[in-house]
């Protein structure tokens, strides 16, 4: 599409003029409340521009080297809380990575076609908000309407909506429920027909497509320097995805495709994180056929998974095995392992170093919105104020996993 | 493969590989942090361990383990062509957290800038040659490092003083000239203001409303 707006004479009047300083955010709408840059402009152009990021900090990795093991999941959860159960598969990873288990085969399907679900929950919502931003309400109703569908299924199953802390060291807290294959079979299928939907709404219109094309785009070597993984990543046309690099739990035994893209500007963000969600759609299906209807899904430890609740309150050994773990913590052996997924942002990765105890001695957690954030000063640099929005909206910043 | 990656930095630098291990599969090389840039470079530019992607850096404190040095700067590094990971860290600092100082890897990665600036935000580690080293996450007037094993977890840095009420645990509620003044103020617009020069029914009622509250306070 040829430019409308490039041709624009600025140099007939020479007027005496300094930078203006503009803030943007933390209360600016599309800053989502928690970022701010301090753009350095000259007429609408950007000069230079400051991110500013910290204004939800919680103190996530102190918090999590008071408490035991286990109490790290629900701060887990809200790093990044449109797609926790990623994270909480994550976390439960890493520690099982240090404990040398593996966790049965029913489990790793049940995570795997949970945290797809997430993945598909976090996409939809940022492409949703960031047509929104651009003026495009419906299209983000529609997706919000989708992701309902994927969360009473996780209400279902976990009792929560937002904050499951579903995940374990060494299993999930709860064993599918009986209806679960059916309640996602059906559940994607709608889903998916929502994300079609709301993608006829937006990718045939001019205006949209005007402010995505060509706009924040970013070369390969930038974004592999800069740390840049997951989708941001495969915009430039990197095919680096930990799931099939990696392969982690039983990704290897699934068929999906890497979607990349060429340019690595708003646009192919926009469309890699539309094709994932069909490919995560497509890992969901295969899962389900795969998935065992029974058998463990907790491993058979009572050093690190929690008696059944029944022997709880009947035999005093299981009340003494759940008192040790809740009160002491799961022993994890001492040392440091660094264990990585791919969550909805990119690789999330933990850091986590052990003193032999019940406590972690160091959480790190490597968020990927912190790589991608940094970025963002470069991106807009040279572009106009109204690019700002599209281009953070692509990048999907989520404030909990940013500031940690 | 990353086996190899710690070989070649053994050679390339003898001596300042201090100590290697791979505990849980994770190859790592602890190195003398005078050649942190150069091994950093080394690792990104020669054509067998070509590191061009920058993963992480983040930093431990010691403290209670007695350690000297204190702290450990720790990166963690990738290759795209070679799909091979390693992590290399640099000690630190004494007892007391003076002479954290290690070079800045930005030159080399520039994704190590904001990661850099949170290890000195949050730890109080100085990484010499960083273009911008300033605080990330804390607002500039906080004192101290909070995730330093000697700053106490609960400790509380207000950047507004609290009230010094005596004999009192719990302070009081805000009165009605305090807190944000748009919730709370009472549009006294008979007696001043801009709102003295508008619509007179307007005003008196606006009056009659402050005066009542007032009354009752």
């Amino acid at each position: 599409m040829e430019p409308l707006d490039r041709e624009l004479d600025e140099a007939e009047l020479d007027l005496p003029s300094e930078p203006m300083l503009l803030n943007m955010g933390p209360s600016h709408p599309a800053m989502h409340g928690t970022v701010r840059i301090v753009l350095e402009l000259s007429g609408e152009t950007i000069n230079k521009a400051d991110v500013q990021i910290g204004y939800l900090h919680r103190g996530f990795e102190k918090m999590c080297e008071r408490g035991t093991w286990s109490q790290v999941f629900p701060y887990v959860d809200r790093l990044n809380y449109v797609s926790p159960m990623l994270n909480n598969v994550g976390f439960a990873l890493a520690v099982e990575k240090m404990l040398g288990v593996t966790v049965p085969e029913r489990c790793q399907y049940y995570r795997v076609i949970l945290g797809e679900m997430a993945r598909i929950c976090d996409h939809m919502i940022c492409s949703g908000a960031m047509a929104m931003e651009l003026g495009a309400f419906t299209p983000f109703l529609y997706l919000c309407r989708a992701r309902e569908i994927f969360w009473e299924i996780f209400e279902e199953e976990t009792g929560a909506r937002l904050t499951h802390s579903f995940g374990r060291v060494g299993g999930m807290a709860r064993p599918p429920t009986a209806d679960f294959k059916a309640m996602v079979r059906v559940g994607l299928a709608r889903v998916l027909a929502l994300i079609n939907d709301a993608e006829k709404l937006i990718l045939k219109n001019r205006i949209f497509l005007d402010r995505l094309d060509g706009v924040g785009q970013i070369s390969q070597e930038d974004a592999l320097a800069l740390g840049w993984t997951g989708v941001v990543l495969r915009a430039t046309g990197v095919p680096y995805d930990v799931r099939r690099a990696n392969p982690y739990m039983v990704y290897d035994r699934f068929e999906f495709d890497v979607p990349v893209g060429t340019r690595g500007d708003n646009y192919d963000r926009f469309m890699c994180r539309q094709e994932e969600i069909r490919q995560a759609g497509r890992i969901i299906e295969q899962a389900l056929e795969q998935m065992p209807d029974e058998g463990p899904v907790n491993i058979d430890d009572p050093r690190i998974v929690l008696p059944p609740k029944e022997e709880v309150y009947t035999t005093i050994e299981a009340t003494i095995q759940h008192f040790k773990i809740v009160m002491e913590g799961i022993k994890v052996p001492a040392g440091e392992c660094y264990s990585y997924t791919e969550a909805g942002n990119g690789e999330l990765g933990f850091y986590l170093v052990s003193d032999g105890s019940g406590t972690p001695y160091r959480v790190r957690i490597r968020p990927p919105c912190f790589a991608t954030t940094q970025g963002l000063s470069q991106l807009i640099t040279g572009l106009m104020i109204p690019d700002v929005v599209p281009t953070f909206g692509s990048l999907n910043m989520i404030g909990g996993e940013c500031d940690h | 493969m990353s086996k190899k990656v710690l070989e070649l930095l053994t050679a390339q630098f003898p001596g300042a590989v201090l100590e290697t291990h791979s505990q849980f599969g994770d190859d790592t090389a602890v190195l003398d942090p005078a050649v942190w840039r150069d091994a950093a470079l080394f690792l990104r530019n020669d054509p067998r361990t070509l590191m061009n992607m920058f993963v992480d850096l983040t930093a431990v404190d010691y403290l209670w383990r007695g350690d000297v040095p204190r702290f450990e700067v720790v990166c963690h590094l990738r290759s795209l062509e070679r799909n091979h990971r390693v992590r290399i860290k640099a000690r630190v600092g004494d007892e007391e957290g003076n002479g954290a100082e290690i070079d800045s890897i930005v030159p080399v990665w520039k994704g190590a800038n904001w990661f850099e600036r949170e290890c000195y935000d949050l730890l109080g580690i100085v990484f010499k040659g960083h273009p911008d080293l300033r605080r990330i996450l804390m607002y500039p007037e906080f004192e101290g490092h909070p995730l330093r094993k000697d700053y106490p977890a609960n400790r509380i840095q207000p950047l507004i003083p609290f009230r010094d009420v005596p004999n009192t645990g719990k302070l009081p509620p805000f009165g009605p000239d305090e807190g944000m003044s748009f919730g709370r103020q009472s549009h006294d617009f008979a007696r001043s203001g801009p709102g003295a020069s508008i619509d007179g029914d307007e005003a008196v009622s606006n009056g009659k409303r402050a005066g009542a509250l007032e009354e009752r306070s």
